[in-house]
Formats: structure tokens, sequence, C-alpha cells
């Protein structure tokens, strides 16, 4: 067994599985290669494909520093298969199998269903990428560029984790779904992403921070789920895709606050109270906080939809199966294996909303979306704490979960941010005081001016407070001449 | 009671569309529109609710609109073909509902494709979303299965994996007998819960076509009317099955042309046929009749009269057929239905005609007929002489005999599943017998000459008759309802088996025993744990 602490930089594909003795496994990958390179250079960012990056690669995976920084060219990113180091001794922690020992192999009766999640794992990390693709030509800084490279490349590389396992475990059927995740495109009427929010349009910058916000803060989520999987090789994996998780919802979270920053800043500035006088405030190049409000409205809740229908059949055999569990399994204390327990479902009927207790197993899309709707409130805190201080009488809120939604208990129904069911008279009346207009997005793309010198930022988002990797404020981090 | 009868008015769950040679039957399940209370109808699941709309609509298309000529199946819903027969249904379901329920849909199966092979009314299933299971057992009665190619959607028949029963509908079969999948193929395709999509779907003969998205609203359209073009259907106005007129009572269910007496003690049904009483002259006076026309209404009636029997009432374990009439006005009905059989209505009245015989064929009672004085069992209501486990004529009686007439529908008109006329099932391995019946064609037969050419089982004169017909009824009520049921199944069809019935035989005797096991229907069976996320424990014996 090789080393699992120290990656192998030598090959083509840096890895800590020790690629260089499994040949089988290193062939289908470097045949995978080509394809992953071509699919990066056309669906990749779009025009800056040779400038070097000051990109983070990971050159270990332990915890004593991961990451080395340095100038690349995003085609020549070192995109590589990296575990999480293995834990001596593991066992199956949760569902039927719960206290076996974790399994290094696939168990053949799981086989489906184990590539099916993958597979649909897989599939939003390159989603994400081309959703990103054009964002890089109305960058607000160079420091926001970088970012979202570096948020790029590291999607690229979930996929390969992701692709690594198909061809390592899935033989011949997993080498064709490993495929088919190079032949899908977000989006394409003919060969879409797999779920719905991977085939939204991410327009603007606003739209990003908000995608990496909310909708990477599902990726955790699921990542975090995943991350239990008495499937080990699943479980090293996605240990190790959490760490760079987290730093794309930095990214997002960082960058509205930012944008709330810069709007607050020049609110005072013009003397301006009231956060409802939108058009002097839009007249000063700066978003508005009740378009911030709508922008958080659509991204949460195109975002719940990814969990999938509350009471789910799929989930409660992922989880006796033993290949996916609850976020935090660890965490939990309770059996584990919940066959007697019950779980409060919020569920439709007959045009009122109710709370209703179904076998525990059944509810676990529930549950996984209820422990999210605690992470996204908690990451609300910052700009509601910096609104506080500016003085500013707005705070930002979650819409209530039934809003705007399009898959499980509430596809059928309208409500308003508060849970409050409408008509759909009401509802298209009314929708566009909840939801971006076209006007507001058409204000949100007027304000997306590129702005390429270093240290110099849009009018719309303030600077970040540190640098990159620590590097001073006029850093360029992307060398806009090849 | 569950209720057979209903009318597009009425649907929950399908809607019509029609244009021009095209009409679109579009499923869409409303969830809280299950038959019984339990269950939710998520995902275009259905149960016999679902299925007694798609049989009207079925039977609506061809007698209500002549000039449609291809039926596109399609689904109102997003992502999703249809999800099959709903599981907790099956779960809380008695023993004896999952059997009609499998029976009825079975029928309605092979309605569809009645319609297609001899209506030229062509069933085209657009497939987007996944059709799983019934799903794709409903789309496999279509001529053509198209699916769209969104490397989402999927056929899939994932029954033996996911629930530990068979595809019941007929799937099984159709696969290796319709599609003429490859044995192997069909066996894996048949254990992988996620079905196949995309161009192996093609390559297996799974599906007809794959269409990408953005060229599918188009395909369909054109697929649709290359059928309509190759379709010999060529009527212009059609008739409308009006509501039927039924009184239930306690003991009687009322139809001006069919009355059924039940005997609750006796466990015995006795169903009158009424002859009918003036009948068109010609073909014109058979469209301006419509649904009036004797021989359309009589199936209709005896068609739902059956269903009633079948589902509400499952204790009554035999049935008598009894008709009262002049024999010679049914033999001039058989004359109309002869004389313009290419007529597109008189063509679909000898289908309908066809489908009730089968239907009297699958019921799981003993089938005694009595042709008594004043009796009218003539021409195509003979089949029901044929069709039945035991037949006894009235013999003596010379001002007033029990008579038995045969026309040429009797040959030809109404062959039962096995492909084969009642008359050549009957005298399988006589092929003279049959050639002498054939000779009697219009000769009014009396029940010495019925009884010497086989067409009967027994005639009996005053003197034995109330006791014979007493003691037939009285022992066959003592007998094993089960045992009598495998019986009277295996005794009925002679010869040589056909896709019908391996479906009706060989693919639902099997799925009625899985659903009898432990594994499939016990307290860790598989449809008992389906949805808890806990694995079923089977018994891993093979029996
Ligand atoms: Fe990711
Ligand atoms: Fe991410």
């Amino acid at each position: 067994m090789p080393d699992s602490t120290v990656i192998d930089y030598d090959g083509l594909i840096p890895n800590n599985v020790g690629l260089n003795e499994d040949l089988r496994v290193r062939k289908a990958l470097e045949t995978w290669h080509p394809g992953y390179i071509d699919w990066w250079k056309s669906m990749g960012p779009e025009g800056f494909q040779d400038f070097p990056v000051f990109l983070r690669t990971a050159i270990g995976v332990g915890s004593d520093g991961w990451a080395k920084y340095g100038f690349v060219k995003m085609p020549d990113y070192r995109w590589g298969i990296l575990l999480a180091p293995a834990v001596e001794g593991r066992t199956i922690p949760f569902g039927a199998h719960k206290g076996e020992p974790a399994w290094q192999e696939v168990p053949g009766e799981y086989r489906a269903m184990l590539r099916r999640l993958l597979v649909i794992q897989g599939d939003t990390e390159p989603a994400s990428v081309e959703q990103q693709r054009h964002l890089g030509s109305t960058a607000p800084s160079l420091y926001d560029m970088r970012n979202l490279f570096q948020v790029n490349v590291e999607e690229g590389r979930h996929l390969w984790a992701m692709v690594y396992l198909l061809q390592k475990y899935f033989g011949r059927d997993g080498r064709e779904e490993a495929d088919d995740l190079l032949r899908r495109r977000s989006g394409h009427q003919d060969t879409p992403r797999m779920l719905g929010a991977f085939n939204e349009n991410t327009p603007d910058w606003l739209s990003f921070f908000m995608f990496t916000f909310f909708t990477d803060r599902d990726g955790k989520m699921q990542l975090g789920a995943l991350a239990q999987s008495g499937f080990d090789p699943l479980s090293r994996t996605c240990r190790f895709m959490l760490t760079e998780e987290a730093h794309h919802m930095f990214v997002g979270e960082s960058g509205i606050t930012r944008v709330i920053q810069r709007t607050v800043e020049a609110m005072k500035a013009a003397g301006i109270d009231d956060p409802y006088e939108i058009e002097r405030i839009r007249a000063l190049g700066v978003i508005d906080l009740p378009t911030l409000q709508k922008k958080a409205n659509l991204h949460f809740s195109l975002t719940l939809d990814l969990f999938g229908n509350e009471i789910s059949t799929n989930a409660a055999n992922a989880f006796n199966s033993g290949l996916k569990g609850r976020y935090r399994e660890d965490k939990i204390e309770d059996d584990h294996q919940l066959t007697s327990s019950f779980y409060p479902v919020l569920r439709q009927r007959d045009g009122a909303i109710i709370n209703e207790d179904v076998p525990e197993l059944s509810a676990l899309n529930m549950r996984l979306r209820d422990d999210y709707v605690v992470d996204a409130n908690d990451g609300l805190t910052r700009w509601n704490r910096l609104l506080k201080t500016s003085g500013v009488n707005f705070q930002i809120t979650l819409p209530h979960v039934a809003f705007n939604r399009r898959i499980g208990e509430f596809n059928a129904i309208h409500t308003d941010t508060q849970g409050n069911i409408l008509t759909n008279e009401a509802w298209e009346a009314t929708k566009e005081t909840m939801l971006p207009s076209t006007a507001d997005n058409e204000f949100i793309i007027s304000l997306m001016q590129p702005v390429r010198e270093p240290g110099q930022y849009a009018g719309w988002i303030a600077p970040p407070r540190y640098g990159i990797d620590n590097m001073p404020g006029d850093f360029e981090y992307v060398r806009m001449t090849s | 009671m569950i209720d057979f009868q209903t009318d597009p008015t009425r649907y929950r769950h399908w809607k019509l569309a029609f244009d021009g040679p095209i009409a679109t039957l579009t499923m869409d399940v409303d969830p809280a529109g299950g038959l019984m209370d339990g269950y939710e109808l998520k995902l275009n699941s259905y149960d016999l609710g679902v299925d007694i709309e798609l049989a009207d609509a079925v039977q609506r298309l061809r007698f209500e609109h002549p000039e449609v000529k291809t039926v596109v199946l399609r689904s109102g819903k997003d992502g999703i073909f249809c999800a099959g027969a709903n599981i907790r249904m099956l779960g809380q379901a008695s023993h004896g509902h999952k059997v009609n329920f499998c029976k009825f849909t079975n029928e309605t199966r092979f309605s569809i494709e009645d319609a297609s092979d001899n209506s030229g009314q062509r069933y085209l299933a657009a497939v987007a979303g996944s059709a799983a299971g019934g799903g794709y057992e409903l789309a496999v009665t279509a001529d053509y299965i198209m699916l769209i190619d969104d490397r989402r959607s999927s056929v899939s028949l994932p029954e033996l994996p996911l629930l530990a029963v068979l595809p019941g509908t007929g799937g099984l079969t159709r696969l290796t007998d319709k599609r003429r999948v490859r044995r192997d193929r069909a066996d894996i395709f048949c254990t992988t819960e996620e079905g196949v999509r995309g161009g192996r779907a093609v390559a297996w003969r799974l599906v007809d076509e794959v269409v990408p998205p953005s060229a599918w609203e188009a395909t369909v359209t054109a697929r649709a009317l290359e059928l309509a073009e190759r379709s010999d259907r060529d009527g212009v106005r059609g008739v409308s099955l009006t509501p039927l007129n039924r009184e239930i009572t306690d003991d009687a269910v009322r139809y001006p042309l069919v009355q059924v007496a039940l005997n609750r003690a006796g466990r015995c049904a006795t169903i009158t046929i009424q002859g009918p009483a003036d009948l068109p002259g010609d073909l014109r006076g058979v469209h301006d009749s419509g649904a009036a026309f004797w021989p359309l209404a009589m199936a209709r009636e005896l068609d739902d009269a059956l269903l009633h029997l079948r589902l509400n009432e499952p204790t009554i374990g035999i049935l008598v057929f009894r008709s009262a009439g002049d024999p010679e006005q049914v033999m001039a009905a058989d004359s109309l239905l002869e004389q313009y059989q290419n007529d597109w209505l008189v063509r679909e009245i000898r289908l309908l005609l066809k489908r009730v015989f089968k239907r009297v064929d699958m019921m799981a009672r003993s089938l005694i007929t009595l042709i008594g004085p004043g009796s009218c069992f003539a021409g195509s209501l003979a089949e029901l002489v044929f069709a039945a486990d035991r037949s006894i004529m009235f013999a003596g009686g010379s001002n007033n005999a029990a008579t038995l007439h045969l026309s040429a529908l009797n040959f030809s008109a109404y062959p039962m599943g096995n492909g084969l006329s009642r008359l050549a099932n009957r005298f399988y391995g006589e092929p003279e017998t049959l050639d002498t019946a054939a000779g009697l064609i219009g000769d009014t037969l009396d029940a010495d000459t019925a009884e010497a050419n086989g067409l009967v089982t027994f005639a009996y004169d005053e003197i034995d008759w109330d006791d014979e017909v007493r003691l037939i009824l009285e022992e066959r009520a003592s007998f094993s309802p089960d045992a009598l049921t495998g019986l009277e199944a295996n005794l009925r069809f002679a010869g040589p088996e056909t896709m019908e019935t391996r479906i009706f035989g060989r693919l639902t005797a099997w799925q009625n025993w899985i659903f009898q096991r432990p594994n499939a229907v016990g307290e860790t069976g598989s449809l008992k744990r389906y949805g808890s996320g806990i694995r079923p424990d089977f018994n891993t014996e093979r029996v």
C-alpha cells in the first residue's frame, strides 16, 4: 500500500493512490485525460486559458499545509487524484451494516446505487465550470478573477475525483459514465446536466457570488453526507473535497460582504438612509439591498430543489445500505440506523403547509435540507452584522422553504417569501417583488464592467481585507500578458 | 363499490386532445386521486382507478373518433413518463385485488394493441422522462416507441431488483415476443434497476428511436403523421358512448339488456341477456342507432356487469348465462355485422364483442350456460355457450323448444386469446367435427342435434332438467374456489400459445404465485419493506 499522505507528482496525473502500480486504472485515466483537456479548453474559462494565474495547488493531503501557490496557465494545472488519508480500522458508521469494516471494494449488491450517487455528484462539478465560463471577461478585479479561476480548477479536480472512483471501481459502465460526464453540457437543450440548478445561467458576478454561497453549500452538505460513506474510497475522496469546497463558500460569502460594504458606504456618502430608495441608490453605481435580497431568494430556492423529494426511497436505501450518511453523521448521537424513529417533514396538504412525522429513514433528504438551511442561515450573520454596524435598517433573510420550488412537496403551489400560499394571479402579480425582474437583471449587467488594473476594483464592490497568500493590495493575480 | 363507468368529463388522470387524425392521450395522474386511501399516486404511478380511465379513453377513441388514426401516448409531468403501478397500493391491497388489478390492466393493454392491429388506430408512445415498470409496459403496447435522448430519460423494468416481483403487465412477454429482445439482454434489462437509455435502448430494440430534445416535438408529430398515413381507418361520424342505464340493488344489477340476479347463498349469479327487439335494416340504420344498436349496447352492458362481478362480488363463484328473445333477431343482427364488416363502426362492434367474450374467458368463476325454452343463443350470443365450462340445453317441449343457432361469426369473428375461435378451441383435435358444425350455420338446432354435434355438454328433458341443473350448481359451489380457478383457466384454452395466453397464463400465474410468497408480501418481504429503506429479508430457498 502506498503512503497515502505523499502525493506523487512525477506522472501525468498527480496522485496519492499509487496510480503508478495500478496500470489498469492509470491507463483508463490517461485515456480519459485528453478528453478532459479538450473539455476544459472548450468549456472552461473563456478567453483566459493562455494567461498565468496565481493558483493554489494541493501538495499534500495532511493537515500540515497542503497548498502551494504559484503562477500557472490553467490548461497546465496539475489536476490530481487526492484522497484524505485512510483511517486505520474504520468501520461503516450507519445503516444495516453499521460496525462492519468499511468497504475497500464496492459490494456487488450496491454497485448500481453507488454508481448513481457518484454520477450525480460528479455531474455537478463540471457543470458549474460551464455555467461560469463567461465571467472572466467582466471580473470586477484581478483578485476576483483569480478567485473565480481557483474555484473553476478545483471543480475540475472534483470531477477528476469522481472519475477516478468510477474508473477504478465500476468497470466498463464506470468508463462510459466518465465519458458522459464530459459530454453533458450545462443548459444545453439536448444534453443538459442532470440537476436543474446546474442548468441555470450564471450571467453576472452577483450570481456567481450567490451561487458559490448557496449552491456550493449544497455541495458541502452532499459531500459531508458522502464523506460518511461506508465505501471508504468515497469517504476519503469527499473528505478532501470538503476542504476545497470551504474555499468556494468563502468566495461567495466574502464577495457578497464586499458588495454590501460598498453599497452602504455609497449610501452613507450620499446621505441616503432608506435602503428602499432604489433609484437613487442605483444611480450611485452600487447594488441596492432589496435587489440583493431578491437574488438571495432566487439562489436559495433553486438550491433547495437540489435536495430532491423530501420523502425519498432512494435516500432511505442509500442510508440503510451504508452508502450515504447524514451530514456529520459522526457528530449525531442516536442509533445511526433509524429504523424506528420519526422525523418531521413539511408537507403540502389541500392547500396548507403542515408538519407531518414520517419514518426517519425516508425523510433523509428533508433532514439534509434542514441542516443546509441552518448552515446557510449561519452564513448570513456576517452580512447582517455588517448591515447592523453600518446603521442601515435592513437585514438579509432566507425565504420560506416552500417559496419558488419546482421539486418536492411544494412544486405545485406558489407562496410568498413568508410561505403564505398565493393564487396563480397573486403570484404573477407579486413575483417581481420577490425575485429579480428583467429590469433588476439588466441593471446588474450594466454594472459588470471589467477592471483589470492590479489593485483596482469595480465601483460596486469593496476591496478584500486581505490578499491571497498575503500578497499586497496591488498584486497582479492574473498576468494578462502571456 | 368500484365503478368502471366514466367519461372524459370525469377523468382525473388523463387528458385527451385532438388534432385532425392525431389524438394525444396525456397521462397526468392526480396524486390525491387514488381509488383507495393510504397511498399517493406520485410520479404518474397508477392504480385501478387510473386504468379504468385509460380503458375508457381507449374505447372512446375507437368509437367516438373514427377520424383519429394515431394516438400519441405521453406524460403531462416533467422528467417522468410513468412510474408504473403504485407500489404502496400493491403493498396494502388484498391478494384478490392485486390479481384483478393486473388482469384488468392486462386487458386494457391488449385493447390498445387490438386498436393498433385491427382498427387502424395506431399507438405511438412518446416517452420523455423515465418509463419504469408498468410505465414501460404501457409504452410497449404501442406500435412505435420514441425515447427522448436527454441523457436522463430511460426505460426500465426494475420490478425484480427493486420489489422482488415481476413486471406483470405483460412486460416480460412483450420483451421477447413483441420487441424480440434477445433473452440474455432481456435478463440484464430486467435486473438493472436504472434501466437503459439512449443508443443502447435502440440497439436492444427496447425502443424504436431516440430523439434529442431539440428535435423532439417535431419528430413526434412527424412519426404520428407517418403512422396515420398507413391507416385504413376511414370513418367520419363517431358514435357517442352514452352513459349506461344501470340499477344496482342488494341482489341484482339491471341494465336494459342484461340482468344480473345474485343468489348469495348459492354463491351464484344468473346473467340473463335480452335479445334484440328491433334492428335497423341497413348500414345507415346501424350508424343512426349508434350506442343503441343491440350488439353494441349488449356488449357494453355485459362488459360492465362482468367487471362489476369481478371486483365487487368476489364470493360469487358461479356465473349462469341465460338469454331471452327471438333467435331470428340475433341472427339478423349477425347478418348486419357480417354484411357490413368493412365499415369502421361495424368493425369496432365486432372487435368489442371479441374483447367482451375474451373477458368472459378470463373470469375466474365457473361458467355455466343454460339454454332453455325462449332463449336466443344464436350466432354471436352462442359464444357464451362455447365459452362456458358446461352448457346444458333443455330438450323437449315441442311447441316452445330450446334452440341453438350458429352463424359465420362463430367461426371467424371472435378468436380467443389463443387465436382460435371458441368452436375450433372446443373441437381442438377434431377438425371433422368443426367442419360438420360449419355445415350447420343458419340451421335451427334442437337439443338432440346440438348434443350430437358436441355443441352443448348435456341435453336434459323436463324430467331431469331442474335436478341436474341444481346438482351441477351445488357441486360446483362445494369445490375449492382456488382449484376451480386453476382448473378452468387450464381447460378453457386448448392448443397453441400466443403472446396473450403466455401473458395471462405464464406471466400472470407466476406473478400471482410470487404475490403470495413471503419474499414479496411477508412482514420482511419486499413490498412491505419498500420505501422504508430497510432491505427485505429473503428466504433463500429456490422452489
Ligand atoms: Fe465541487
Ligand atoms: Fe464548489
